[in-house]
């Protein structure tokens, strides 16, 4: 086709088009991708029953605040880089900030702990299982956000994808913790990051191949 | 903030609202802007118009993800910039440029334009500064006489007569190099 055909069936098609559309299309992916894995954590792991009085404890709002944070952060660099142009650098210093803080804690408590705890500490009892658990509880909103980033024009597809499984791995371990009854920070900066991580990585592969426009 | 940034912002945000006239004047003015980009990074003719259109199609069906509180030509940048990167990851190699195609491309409008522009700022620089200034205001940023006497502080009949005298020695350097 001619250039200039092609300019005149585009302008053709001028309808009116929101800019904030892109960042309502991420927020229903991420959104629809969060409601299938709670209701899948739901129906196969349950919320743990003791949640009420846990909700008095301190550590099971660090589980809450880490993972939350994490995946505010990881929305906001992503929403970042869906659009050509946008420096997402701010954004992405925002996002190692859960878990620096975390770490620091983490380590902080770990060396307060007499030397024979700090083993049970960091591995807690369900170390086998929950960096599994939030892969999977992780995969419906993986699957939702890179639906809504291939609607995006991510100019880093590598990198996007990243953030994406980070984004959906933090998601996924945020609804893990309603579940989760691990009460030490040092278990929560190893194994919940060790899955949201693998997400990363996962994201990252696919970026490659799933985010080309 | 440029004068093109300012105007083709104007373009864009119109045409988000849905406005044709503008959408298709938006696009009109990119294209030769897109071509010798292209054009400056590609050897084959045909790879760089393929690319202008791909752009073109992009920036149609991607026209949500440009952040309005953002200049609109980083936007158009980073949307080229994707396609050219992109273009090169699909054909793996850098295709060299067939010998007997080489002249039909280096004849090409938009090289003209490029490298003429560069001819004249390479004699402009040649004059003093202050026939350089009344040179550009008048001749290439296309001020009136009385403009232009108003920037320099110069009377209209001086600002004549340094134009003059300037295009004179121009074309003399001219006529000196060939």
């Amino acid at each position: 086709m001619k250039t200039d055909a092609l300019i005149d069936s585009l302008s053709e098609r001028a309808t009116p088009v929101s800019t904030a559309a892109m960042t309502r299309t991420l927020l229903i992916g991420v959104g629809g991708g969060v409601i299938v894995s709670f209701v899948l954590m739901q129906l196969w792991l349950g919320i743990r029953p003791d949640l009420m009085p846990a909700m008095h404890t301190g550590m099971y709002w660090m589980k809450f605040f880490y993972t939350l944070l994490f995946a505010v952060a990881g929305f906001w660099t992503l929403e970042r880089l869906s659009r050509p142009g946008a420096s997402s650098r701010a954004q992405m210093i925002f996002e190692a900030l859960p878990f620096a803080l975390l770490a620091v804690f983490a380590s902080t408590k770990l060396m307060m702990a007499p030397m024979e705890s700090r083993m049970p500490m960091l591995m807690g009892s369900s170390h086998q299982v929950c960096p599994w658990r939030i892969i999977i509880l992780s995969l419906p909103i993986f699957a939702g956000v890179f639906w809504s980033l291939r609607k995006a024009a991510p100019t880093r597809p590598v990198i996007a994808g990243a953030a994406a499984g980070l984004l959906a791995g933090a998601a996924g371990a945020f609804i893990y913790a309603l579940h989760c009854d691990e009460n030490a920070a040092a278990f929560v900066a190893l194994w919940y990051t060790l899955g949201i991580s693998a997400m990363g990585v996962l994201g990252a592969l696919l970026g490659r191949f799933l985010l080309r426009w | 903030m440029s004068e093109t940034e300012t105007r083709l912002k104007a373009l864009m945000l119109a045409s988000l609202a849905g406005d044709a006239a503008s959408y298709r004047a938006l696009l009109a003015e990119l294209t030769p802007h897109l071509r010798a980009f292209f054009k400056r990074r590609l050897a084959n003719a045909a790879d760089a118009e393929d690319l202008v259109q791909e752009t073109l199609i992009a920036i149609h069906t991607k026209r949500a993800t440009y952040d309005t509180t953002m200049p609109f030509t980083a936007w158009l940048h980073a949307v080229a910039r994707y396609k050219l990167i992109d273009h090169f990851r699909r054909s793996k190699v850098r295709r060299t440029l067939p010998l007997e195609e080489a002249d039909s491309i280096f004849a090409d409008e938009d090289v003209e334009s490029v490298s003429a522009k560069r001819d004249v700022e390479q004699l402009l620089a040649k004059l003093p500064e202050s026939k350089r200034e009344l040179v550009r205001s008048v001749k290439i940023d296309g001020l009136s006489t009385a403009e232009a006497a108003e920037r320099t502080g110069l009377s209209e009949s001086g600002v004549k007569v340094g134009v003059h005298r300037a295009l004179k020695a121009l074309s003399a350097m001219i006529g000196q190099k060939q």
